[in-house]
């Protein structure tokens, strides 16, 4: 199992998790509001706990033994390369990376990958969402077209951006002055897996905010445009706010996604010249330098990178935010 | 009813598996041969099958193009205790890692005889892990200074003649760059330890197990700083690894480069009219002669084989003088027999010699002298089980070349060793 494998699996774990707690929080006050539950409710909600149950243990079975292992394993010397040299070290693992410069350079190359991709995408894909709404001609063809990028596989993308912006092989490369190869300094090859990550993940964060844009009721907008907003005022003031659940969505999956970014930089650098993300760092102490005990490490400290910033956005946006309690009642 | 299923597809399955695996241990094994891409490989294999006279079959599995790709694949495997393994190729860097982990086999015996017959003691070297033998040497390699005759009449003989002649060529406007591998990966790595041997030191003692550096070290890095900051660096030579360089060269922007010498070929099929300028001489040094650092391919047999025998024959078959002779003429990677290097006689021994129909060593390989002087004179890179740590924090840390600053630069390169040695650093 790769680290981003890893990585996804735990964030699938998470989510059910988190969907839970939410219901758990709406029942909780409807019982003590009505404490005779009716007899059917509560074989009803019996069954729907039995019917949850087989997908919950098969989650917990298959995420949960690679989660405690490499939360063990980040606390052991274990090299694979020298196994009987094999030792509980407690907390060095991780004194060893948080002190080293390589993380942080890779946490901050992470970090402006998220920001600036994310932020375009936003944009883009806002934009992309509208066409979409408006479209009344070729509907299906146009949102069809849309996605082909999210369509295509990753690396195959990549591979075709690495051609591209490879110097003799690349028609990118050849707009470019002579001599230069993009892909081999660390602004511009940043620059290169932000496009590449635009590129591919635009119409995923469109095909979202689009669902988002089709709960805004066609009444508002005209009631709106009546009292005299502009198209620009019945956006902002409007469609936004009633937006703002799936937009709180589209911005979590995506930032999750950008913070373990992995495929595009595997491809198109490898993390030379200083463009590692977190994932590709923790594959090359992983899998590259064969020390399980460090690479176990990164992981988890990925993980927690991760659950902080989903905490973020569900604390911090309030009660707009997915999983929370409002969202049901809405 | 459902279990019945299962049990029915759990037998076919098994069935199917037992009848994959099986087909090998009756009759005659096969060995999986695992090794970089190389154009003639798949003849040099079908040669040794035909000549096993049934004893074995060499399957050949080909690794992916990058060295990094293939040396996860295979450590990965072995990681794993993977049996589906015979014979691995490996780059001359990895045989200690590997055989101090315990992955590959010792050669003993007449097997290990064979092997060191007339082998070539620098590639050798590379193999040789505390007193014992590991793999047996396939091919070697050692970068040559290769310069244009036509604006550098004499080759300069150390980095200082080197600089000079740069600066000269620039103030003639002429072409004056010279091409050294300085992008941030092996590369890096092996124009330091060749500059550093030349200062007369190393980057760990011979048992791999401490850091040298020191004063020679300081030496080096100043040598490779006064070259990043002078007329001879090209701009780029943070980003160039030994294609950059070449085409440096052909593309006419640098009058040097030091590098592998299939840069000769490659001279010959791109720019044709400048191959009679094109001259080659041995590495520069800091004072004296410049010392190359070694590079190749060597042979081993994982432990997880099943048919170690087998799999020992067929490696030393793979690697016989005639197979040697073969890649060098065909493939161009020098060879590691040294009498390889005096033979005369064409491909086919049996038929005149002729550049085009029957090639020799010598029409193939005109530089053949100056490569086995070199390989004589050359250095190995660290032995150690750690070298991918080693090489890597080692190019971090002295890239670009231009940033240098040699006392400091040597005493964080000493730290990040350290630590790479206990594998207990960080890996970028």
């Amino acid at each position: 199992m790769t680290s981003e494998e890893r990585a996804s699996s735990r964030e699938n774990l998470q989510q059910p998790g988190r969907l839970g707690e939410g219901t758990v929080a709406t029942a909780g006050p409807t019982a003590v509001q009505k404490p005779k539950v009716s007899e059917g409710r509560r074989s009803e909600r019996k069954l729907a706990w039995m019917l949850c149950a087989p997908a919950a243990v098969v989650m917990v079975v298959v995420t949960i033994y690679p989660i405690v292992y490499s939360i063990l394993l980040s606390f052991q010397r274990y090299d694979l390369r020298f196994p009987n040299q094999k030792a509980w070290i407690g907390l060095a693992n991780y004194g060893a990376v948080l002190t080293n410069s390589f993380w942080w350079h890779a946490f901050a190359v992470t970090m402006i990958i998220t920001v600036v991709s994310v932020a375009i995408e936003l944009v883009l894909g806002m934009a992309l969402a509208l066409v979409m709404h408006r479209t009344l001609i070729g509907r299906g063809t146009i949102r069809t077209l849309a996605l082909i990028p999210y369509g295509i596989v990753t690396v195959v993308a990549a591979f075709s951006w690495q051609y591209a912006w490879t110097p003799g092989t690349g028609y990118l490369a050849q707009l470019l002055p002579a001599g230069s190869a993009p892909l081999t300094q660390q602004a511009q090859a940043i620059a290169i897996i932000i496009l590449a990550e635009i590129w591919k993940t635009t119409p995923f964060m469109a095909l979202l905010l689009m669902a988002g844009l089709a709960i805004v009721p066609d009444e508002l907008q005209k009631a709106a445009a009546m009292d005299g907003a502009s198209t620009w005022q019945r956006f902002t003031r409007v469609t936004l706010p009633l937006m703002k659940p799936a937009i709180l969505v589209a911005l979590l999956f995506r930032v999750l996604d950008a913070v373990r970014v992995y495929d595009n930089i595997y491809i198109l650098t490898n993390g030379a010249n200083g463009t590692s993300s977190l994932s590709i760092i923790t594959y090359h102490n992983l899998i590259g330098g064969l020390n399980l005990g460090i690479g176990s490490t990164m992981s988890v400290l990925m993980f927690i990178t991760v659950v902080i910033i989903a905490a973020i956005f569900i604390k911090g946006f309030g009660t707009a935010a997915p999983g929370s309690d409002n969202q049901g009642r809405r | 009813m459902h279990t019945s299923l299962a049990v029915g597809a759990t037998a076919i399955m098994a069935g199917t598996l037992l009848s994959a695996c099986g087909s090998s241990s009756s009759g005659t094994p096969t060995l999986n041969l695992y090794a970089y891409p190389e154009q003639n490989r798949p003849a040099i294999v079908q040669r040794c099958n035909q000549q096993a006279h049934g004893q074995y079959t060499i399957k050949l599995n080909i690794l992916p193009r990058t060295a990094d790709q293939q040396r996860e694949q295979l450590v990965r495997r072995l990681a794993a205790g993977d049996h589906g393994m015979d014979i691995l190729g490996l780059d001359v860097t990895w045989t200690a890692e590997l055989a101090k982990a315990g992955w590959i086999r010792e050669w003993t015996g007449a097997n290990k005889q064979q092997a060191q017959n007339d082998a070539l003691p620098a590639p050798l070297s590379t193999a040789t892990i505390d007193g014992k033998l590991y793999a047996a040497t396939n091919n070697t390699n050692v970068q040559l200074l290769w310069y244009r005759s036509d604006l550098v009449p004499k080759a300069p003989k150390t980095y200082n003649e080197m600089i000079a002649e740069a600066t000269r060529l620039k103030q003639a406007g002429k072409p004056h760059y010279v091409g050294v591998t300085g992008a941030q990966y092996e590369g890096l790595v092996v124009w330091f330890n060749s500059v550093l041997a030349a200062a007369g030191g190393s980057i760990l003692n011979k048992a791999g197990t401490k850091v040298e550096l020191g004063a020679p070290a300081v030496t080096a890095l100043e040598t490779m700083h006064k070259f990043a900051t002078s007329a001879a660096a090209d701009p780029s030579l943070s980003n160039t690894m030994e294609d950059q360089a070449r085409l440096a060269v052909e593309g006419g922007t640098a009058a040097m480069e030091i590098n592998w010498p299939y840069v000769y070929a490659s001279m010959a099929t791109d720019k044709p009219d400048m191959l009679k300028h094109f001259k080659w001489a041995a590495i520069p040094g800091i004072t004296g002669a410049g010392r190359a650092t070694i590079g190749g391919e060597n042979y081993a047999v994982s432990r997880y084989s099943d048919h170690p025998d087998q799999a020992f024959k067929a490696a030393l078959c793979l690697r016989s003088p005639a197979n040697q002779k073969f890649a060098a003429i065909k493939d161009g990677v020098p060879p590691t027999i040294e009498s390889l290097y005096h033979d005369n006689t064409g491909l086919d021994a049996s038929k005149p010699v002729d550049a085009k129909t029957n090639p020799s060593m010598a029409t193939a390989y005109p530089m053949r002298d100056t490569i086995l002087a070199e390989i004589k004179n050359a250095v190995a890179r660290p032995v150690t089980a750690t070298y991918q740590n080693v090489s890597t924090v080692t190019s971090a840390t002295l890239s670009p070349p231009a940033s240098i600053n040699p006392t400091p630069t040597e005493q964080t390169l000493r730290a990040q060793i350290a630590d790479a040695l206990q594998s207990k650093g960080v890996l970028p």
